[in-house]
């Protein structure tokens, strides 16, 4: 890929003393412009540039969190097998940068929604690996209080709002978030992401007529990893341009797995939504592991097109190559990062094995909220409980 | 004192309604300063008046019964039709909150097909009374997406039956997400639009679905059936945290009542004792209560004392009234417009057999609507509903 730099580096002199720490030159926010692999594919709109502004700190950053997420989803899948998680647990690698990229893009009062691929997005949102693992292995340290489980993780005060079983059905609840932002006038952008499979969902385009009619800052993001479950794309969609489904609603084709191009197009949709009211991206992704973990993922699709896949667009590997060659890291520093990550990881699954499982009260508590200060268990409650404001 | 006065038959429309003869209910004065239902021990009720706070600034009159207040003037207070008295309470509700907005199908412009919308539009504007396209799972599933934020959306159902294609939204998002998320989400969106059997309007458009929506875990029910009660319940609906389901009658929206002009709320979890009684327990909602009334007409005359409340809550149970009911009479019927199978009434005699088996002399008898669609020819309709005559002998066997 062609690399071009804005400004020379001058701090080669840096490297040297920095060779004990990790971070040597994460205060470096010295500009640096990437070009993105491809071409960016518009509909019914002006497509932005190929130039991407970053800096040495950010594609550092890019590097240790999509490392972070490969690991956190990897230990995951051990997890799962050794049946510390039960029940379905969806995997989210190859598809990092998409997570990444939005965050990059975006603040923490803009709002994203999700299907049930949650588990990178909460991270990239400001949820820890503790919460994380807790609420996988159904404990009360996790970000639901474990009562959600892989597909419910929510972080309400960095606007995550999950985390969602039924795909398709949260298209509509971010577009009604995208409505209340609008009824606030906050200025801020939801971000409602779906799969090439919920994309054939009829919500969809009922929510996407509302949105184009009131002029609601909704994003709707495909992340077209090109298997709904088992369902190749093209035997479940009649028409597999994603984003030109919006009719008259703008899209862009983004390559999902190129980070920096995701930064772009989530940075070009937030000032559309804002100003001009919702557009479609398609995230051109893949995911390495099947759908959930009892897939396993090769009866729809050959070994060779996983691996190559992951041999020529892994997103992480073009990071990594990225900031080898602006001399940002050498491979042993990248190496002992990742050796971090890996301790970092399994301290957290530690931490979160000891944690206690949630008390049988809790079975009862969130079902309703306290409204006027009664507590019921039931249609049939045996005894009505009043505890005045 | 005036006494009730109904139309003749049930197929006409009730256009006048007086109030409950207050003299039968003295002994529900105690009642009147409670504001929610206290423990089982019956001495709880009597403190409860002074240990009441109010959460609102307003001044929230709890009464649970629509009734002349026998020591306040009754020149206060304003007569108005249900479906004005619900548009009332909406309109207060969204002069008092501005995160109130209303969602639906022709609710702006055209005022709402039941006109319980009408004027919003041009008071509050196009952002809080929204003209939604014919989309019931999307705009519901926006109204929850937009309660998660902290709005309080009312989200209108052109007929019950449309919010079918919500179930969805209503059963999976509405009802779990405060659960699943931990406790982060409230979803305090009120869903309400007219069900029942209305005047001949078809299978599709004269649906009972109360029962569909009993077993959703987060919501709660709640059935208007008198415009007191349904602007209490519409404002308490709206204030509360929880999702509350609001279910309307058709064939109500014409009821006429005096109101008063005081800011007032009805408990959401609270049933009404409509008429007080000794020999059967008569447990009732939304427009059979005025078939049963109907009914204790005759009964009076035949010389039983039925004690007939308007159960309100459908989800919770109001159990602590009706098990004191049961307690006193010995005798439950239960007269429903849902299903018979799998509905409220369904659900009620199991509740009350579970806990009250052993203050009853004869078995719990529900009479529900037939289990079949709503017939379009007038005869048929009104066979598939309970019909006073129905109620008449049912009683009778059962106080034999």
């Amino acid at each position: 890929m062609a690399l071009s730099r804005l400004s020379s580096r001058s701090n080669g002199i840096a490297r040297p003393f920095s060779a004990a720490f990790n971070r040597f030159i994460s205060t470096d926010t010295t500009p640096i412009t990437i070009e993105t692999s491809l071409p960016f594919t518009a509909h019914l709109c002006d497509p932005p540039s190929r130039s991407v502004e970053s800096s040495s700190q950010e594609l550092l950053d890019f590097f240790r969190t999509m490392a972070l997420m490969r690991r956190m989803e990897i230990a995951a899948d051990s997890l799962y097998k050794a049946k510390l998680i039960r029940g379905f647990c969806h995997l989210y690698d190859g598809q990092e940068a998409v997570a990444i990229g939005m965050e990059a893009a975006i603040t923490k009062k803009d709002a994203i929604i999700t299907a049930y691929r949650d588990h990178c997005i909460f991270l990239g949102r400001g949820g820890s690996l503790h919460e994380v693992f807790s609420e996988l292995m159904g404990r009360q340290a996790g970000c639901s209080k474990g009562k959600g489980g892989s597909m419910h993780f929510y972080k309400k005060d960095s606007s995550f709002y999950g985390g969602h079983g039924i795909v398709g059905a949260q298209v509509p609840l971010g577009c009604g978030i995208a409505f209340a932002q609008k009824y606030n006038k906050e200025e801020a952008v939801t971000f409602a992401l779906y799969g090439d499979g919920a994309a054939n969902q009829g919500q969809l385009f009922e929510a996407l007529n509302i949105s184009a009619l009131w002029d609601l800052p909704a994003i709707l993001v495909c992340e077209n990893n090109h298997y709904g479950m088992g369902t190749a794309e093209w035997r479940a969609a009649k028409s597999p341009s994603y984003y030109k489904r919006g009719d008259y609603v703008p899209g862009l084709k983004v390559d999902g797995m190129d980070a920096f191009a995701v930064k772009q197009a989530c940075k070009f949709a937030k000032d559309h939504a804002l100003e001009k009211g919702p557009i479609i991206l398609e995230m051109d992704t893949y995911r390495y592991h099947g759908h959930s973990m009892s897939d396993p993922g090769s009866t729809y699709r050959t070994r060779d097109e996983i691996s190559g896949v992951r041999q020529e667009r892994d997103p992480i590997e073009r990071i990594k190559k990225l900031v080898l060659s602006h001399d940002l890291a050498t491979e042993k520093e990248l190496k002992d990062m990742e050796k971090e990550i890996r301790k970092e990881v399994d301290d957290a699954i530690a931490k979160a094995k000891d944690c206690p499982m949630p008390e049988p009260s809790e079975l009862f508590t969130n079902v309703y909220v306290k409204g006027f200060g009664t507590e019921s268990f039931g249609p049939d409650r045996k005894e009505v409980k009043a505890a005045l404001p | 004192m005036s006494s009730i006065i109904h139309g003749a038959g049930a197929a006409t429309a009730l256009s006048t309604f007086n109030p409950v003869d207050s003299k039968k209910l003295t002994n529900l004065s105690v009642r009147s300063q409670r504001y929610i239902v206290a423990g089982s021990e019956a001495s709880k009720k009597k403190s409860f008046g002074s240990a009441l706070t109010v959460r609102h600034s307003q001044k929230l009159i709890p009464n649970a019964v629509a009734t002349k207040e026998a020591d306040t003037s009754t020149s206060t207070g304003h007569e108005l039709l249900l479906f004005e008295a619900l548009q009332e309470g909406l309109e207060e509700e969204m002069d008092r909150d501005a995160n109130v907005c209303v969602m639906g199908e022709d609710v702006g412009h055209y005022g709402g097909s039941y006109k319980v919308t009408k004027g919003l539009a041009d008071k509050f504007g196009d952002l809080r009374v929204l003209d939604t396209p014919i989309c019931e799972n999307a705009f519901t599933g926006m109204a929850i997406g937009a309660a998660m934020t902290g709005l309080r959306p009312v989200i209108e159902g052109m007929n019950m039956g449309f919010l079918l294609l919500a179930f969805n939204q209503i059963s999976n998002n509405c009802g779990m997400l405060h659960y699943t998320s931990g406790g982060q989400f409230t979803i305090p969106v009120v869903i309400r639009g007219p069900g029942g059997v209305g005047r001949q309007l078809g299978a599709e458009h004269s649906q009972r679905l109360e029962s569909y929506f009993q077993s959703i875990p987060g919501i709660q029910m709640v059935a208007c059936s008198t415009p007191y009660n349904a602007k209490g319940l519409m404002k308490a609906a709206i204030r509360s945290e929880n999702p509350v389901i609001l279910f309307e009658h058709v064939l109500l929206y014409n009821l006429k009542e005096k109101i008063p002009d005081e800011d007032y709320i009805c408990n959401l979890e609270e049933a009404e004792m409509v008429r007080p009684g000794e020999h059967i327990t008569i447990l009732t909602y939304s427009r059979m209560r005025y078939h049963v009334m109907q009914a204790a007409k005759t009964l009076v005359n035949k010389g039983y004392d039925p004690e007939v409340i308007d159960i309100r809550s459908l989800k919770p149970f109001d159990l602590h009234t009706i098990g004191n009911s049961v307690k006193k009479t010995h005798r439950v019927l239960i007269v429903e417009e849902c299903m018979r199978t799998g509905g409220i009434g369904a659900s009620l005699t199991a509740a009350i057999n579970e806990n009250f088996h052993d203050y009853l002399d004869a078995p719990v008898m529900c009479l529900s609507s037939q289990d079949v669609p709503t017939p379009y020819a007038g005869t048929l309709e009104e066979w598939t509903v309970v019909q006073p005559a129905q109620i008449v002998t049912a009683v009778e066997q059962l106080c034999q």
